[in-house]
């Protein structure tokens, strides 16, 4: 994963709170089996609608979306943040995120940032006063900067210091690979494995 | 959130700890310091063919091995045809999907039940049915919907993708600690209501985020009063009101689902299982986080008027008028909703006519729901022009149903019998709703899309669906009692 500092881009105005994955990437484009490739994908059926914020050209090239509360709710599906990422967002900027949402964000470089909900609107009618303008996303100091106005952004110490190192959680945890040994031994042996397989057929004999 | 009431906990300085708190407690490897998430060991993993090819990719391009192939298990169920199956599926990257997966697990080792195998169906019916999931434990999963095994007072989350590569990598999962909420349902539900009702009624009292950063505990006579497949049809929506887990303490109702089951500890081990399984109850004094209180016996059957899972209102009500909503965000959302929905405010909920009636999904299909249905169904005939989808959850549903004659109720009626799957409940596979067909459904989500581009959902009880199959506006069984009184 790449680090992450500052970001600085067009902010897109999506004024619509509950935001849900399906939105995000619906169900029809989950097919795939690779990791790319979902850019097309992203709001498929919202961008139907000529007049849908991302479909105007001011905000072409969008690398920072203001969305209302609850954003990424619903579905697990990590194919979410891949489109947004896919489509060249690197923030998303929001009152309140779906938790599993907000995880699969840390993950794939996506800075998934908690603002006010005044300072959502605030973005919101500066976003759409003057569209194209660019943001200042910097995780260092938590705050996005556009001209006079400076906005405080929240995020989890540990998702923002892995972001910041541009770490591999994967490899984070197999540091303590010893650990997860000595756990396994003091496991119970009647825990269920699904190894060898049973069936009701097969323990009735 | 205005209805969950913040309590002030207190339970470190006494010791005593709530049934969330003893399954995390069970299962660290190593507690987080200054800032760094606990490390939580994970007892099953649970894969299906959408959400886990780009993680074994991720496994095959760091070379590493998947670590315990005893404590995972996949089945084909999002992306399945309902229908044919038997054939070569027809839309080729659905089958390629299905493909990639069996040359996976073929490649390290899982288990896998394919279309056609006994044991194939939707991941959360199939675990319960297995006996895998068991009280005390931490399942995962690639899907949100994981909530469900909750049900047996395990601890069980929806990750994402690159989570199910760590899980396959490590079986653990670093994850910080979650608040206790306790949904505490009192009194006993009418005839008519069903579990459905109380988590519809929990979601539209507390709202899509009111659950965010909780693990729900649904507790109570009334929670006690349900069945095993009553739990977790409530676990299973925990993910709606936000949640991250939803549980039940497990009982005796819990015990007696297991007993016997493939993959139930047997003799001694059980005696074992089971004396520890008892010490996970909530002990009595510990507190939690936030506490919602719904007494059961005011609830009547729900069913949504909107978009998302929380904009409900009871059956006997009307859709509302979003001028009465004072929030600014929810009012301008409702308005939307009503748009996309083609409803207009105060027309009661018993006046819309639907199109479609899907009973399925991983909330609904299970046999007890299936025989709900028939029981209403039987003898009667389908409403006009209305199509009747029956997805049962597996294969092992669709056979134990046929054994029982539900089947034929429901062919009789004039509904389809499908083989078992997700199907209509997220419309990946050829199982959608037209452009402005309006659909009964037990499933989880009314999402705009949801079920078909621009279809229209609205979330009911199994109960609730059959009724409205018969009469071909939103029903409850009490409207075929007054029909026939008539």
């Amino acid at each position: 994963m790449q680090k992450f500092t500052t970001v600085t881009g067009v902010a897109v105005p999506l004024r619509r709170s509950n935001v849900d994955t399906d939105q995000i990437i619906p169900a029809v484009h989950l097919k795939r089996v690779t990791r790319t490739g979902f850019e097309d994908a992203l709001f498929a059926a919202w961008r139907l609608d000529p007049d849908f914020v991302i479909n105007k050209k001011e905000y072409q090239g969008g690398r920072v979306l203001v969305a209302g509360a609850d954003f990424g709710i619903g579905s697990s599906r990590e194919h979410a943040v891949w489109a947004l990422r896919d489509y060249g967002f690197d923030v998303v900027l929001s009152p309140r995120f779906g938790d599993i949402f907000r995880g699969n964000s840390g993950k794939q470089g996506l800075l998934a940032g908690q603002i006010s909900e005044a300072d959502a609107e605030t973005l919101w009618n500066l976003l759409e006063c003057d569209p194209g303008v660019e943001l200042t996303v910097d995780l260092v100091s938590k705050t996005v900067r556009v001209g006079d106005l400076t906005v405080n952004f929240e995020i989890d110490d540990y998702t923002r210091w892995r972001l910041l190192e541009g770490l591999d959680d994967i490899g984070l945890t197999l540091r303590d690979e010893a650990r997860i040994n000595e756990f396994e031994a003091t496991r119970e042996p009647w825990l269920p494995r699904t190894l060898p397989a049973l069936s009701p057929e097969s323990i009735s004999k | 959130m205005p209805n969950v009431i913040p309590t002030s906990k207190q339970y470190s300085s006494t010791g005593l700890r709530t049934l969330a708190e003893k399954v995390w407690d069970k299962h660290l490897v190593t507690k987080g310091e200054n800032g760094t998430p606990d490390l939580i060991y994970i007892d099953l993993h649970l894969l299906h063919e959408v959400t886990s090819p780009q993680a074994f990719d991720g496994l095959r391009l760091a070379d590493r091995p998947l670590r315990r192939p005893d404590l995972t298990i996949a089945t084909e169920d999002h992306n399945t045809p309902t229908l044919a199956i038997d054939k070569p599926i027809v839309d080729l990257t659905s089958r390629t999907q299905i493909e990639t997966l069996r040359r996976n697990c073929a490649e390290y080792g899982v288990r896998l039940h394919s279309l056609g195998d006994i044991e194939q169906g939707i991941v959360h019916v199939v675990g319960p049915q297995l006996g895998l999931t068991q009280p005390g434990i931490t399942v995962v999963c690639g899907d949100s919907h994981t909530s469900t095994h909750g049900a047996f007072g395990a601890m069980a989350l929806g990750i994402g993708t690159s989570e199910v590569e760590h899980v396959m990598a490590t079986q653990t999962l670093p994850l910080n600690p979650f608040k206790t909420m306790a949904i505490t349902v009192n009194g006993a539900l009418r005839t008519g209501v069903t579990a459905k009702d109380i988590i519809l009624a929990v979601i539209a009292k507390i709202g899509t985020g009111g659950g965010a950063g909780y693990v729900l505990e649904y507790r109570g006579e009334a929670i006690r009063a349900l069945s095993m497949e009553g739990r977790m049809t409530i676990c299973n929506m925990s993910i709606e009101a936000g949640a991250r887990a939803g549980m039940v303490a497990p009982d005796q109702v819990t015990y007696d689902y297991l007993e016997g089951r493939a993959h139930a500890p047997r003799g001694a081990d059980w005696d074992a299982a089971v004396a520890y399984w008892q010490t996970l109850a909530t002990d009595e004094g510990a507190s939690y986080d936030a506490e919602v209180i719904i007494d059961a016996n005011e609830l009547e059957p729900f069913v949504t008027w909107g978009t998302n899972p929380g904009q409900g209102v009871s059956l006997s009500g009307s859709v509302p008028n979003p001028a009465d909503i004072i929030d600014a965000n929810e009012r301008s959302a409702a308005e939307r909703a009503l748009e996309y929905m083609d409803l207009t405010a105060g027309t009661p909920m018993k006046d819309i006519r639907v199109d479609t009636v899907f009973l399925g999904s991983c909330t609904n299909s299970r046999v007890e729901d299936l025989r709900a249905a028939a029981e209403i169904i039987k003898g009667k005939t389908k409403a006009e022009g209305l199509r009747m989808m029956v997805v049962p959850g597996s294969a092992r549903v669709r056979i134990e149903a046929e054994a029982e004659g539900l089947d034929k109720i429901f062919l009789d009626f004039g509904a389809e019998w499908r083989f078992a799957g997700c199907s209509m409940c997220l419309g990946m596979n050829p199982d959608q709703l037209e452009p402005g067909e309006r659909c009964a459904s037990t499933s989880n989500r009314n999402f705009e899309g949801r079920q078909g581009k621009g279809g229209r959902t609205h979330l009911v009880s199994p109960l609730v669906a059959a009724a409205t199959a018969v009469r071909g506006t939103l029903s409850s069984p009490w409207d075929l009692v007054q029909d026939g009184d008539q």
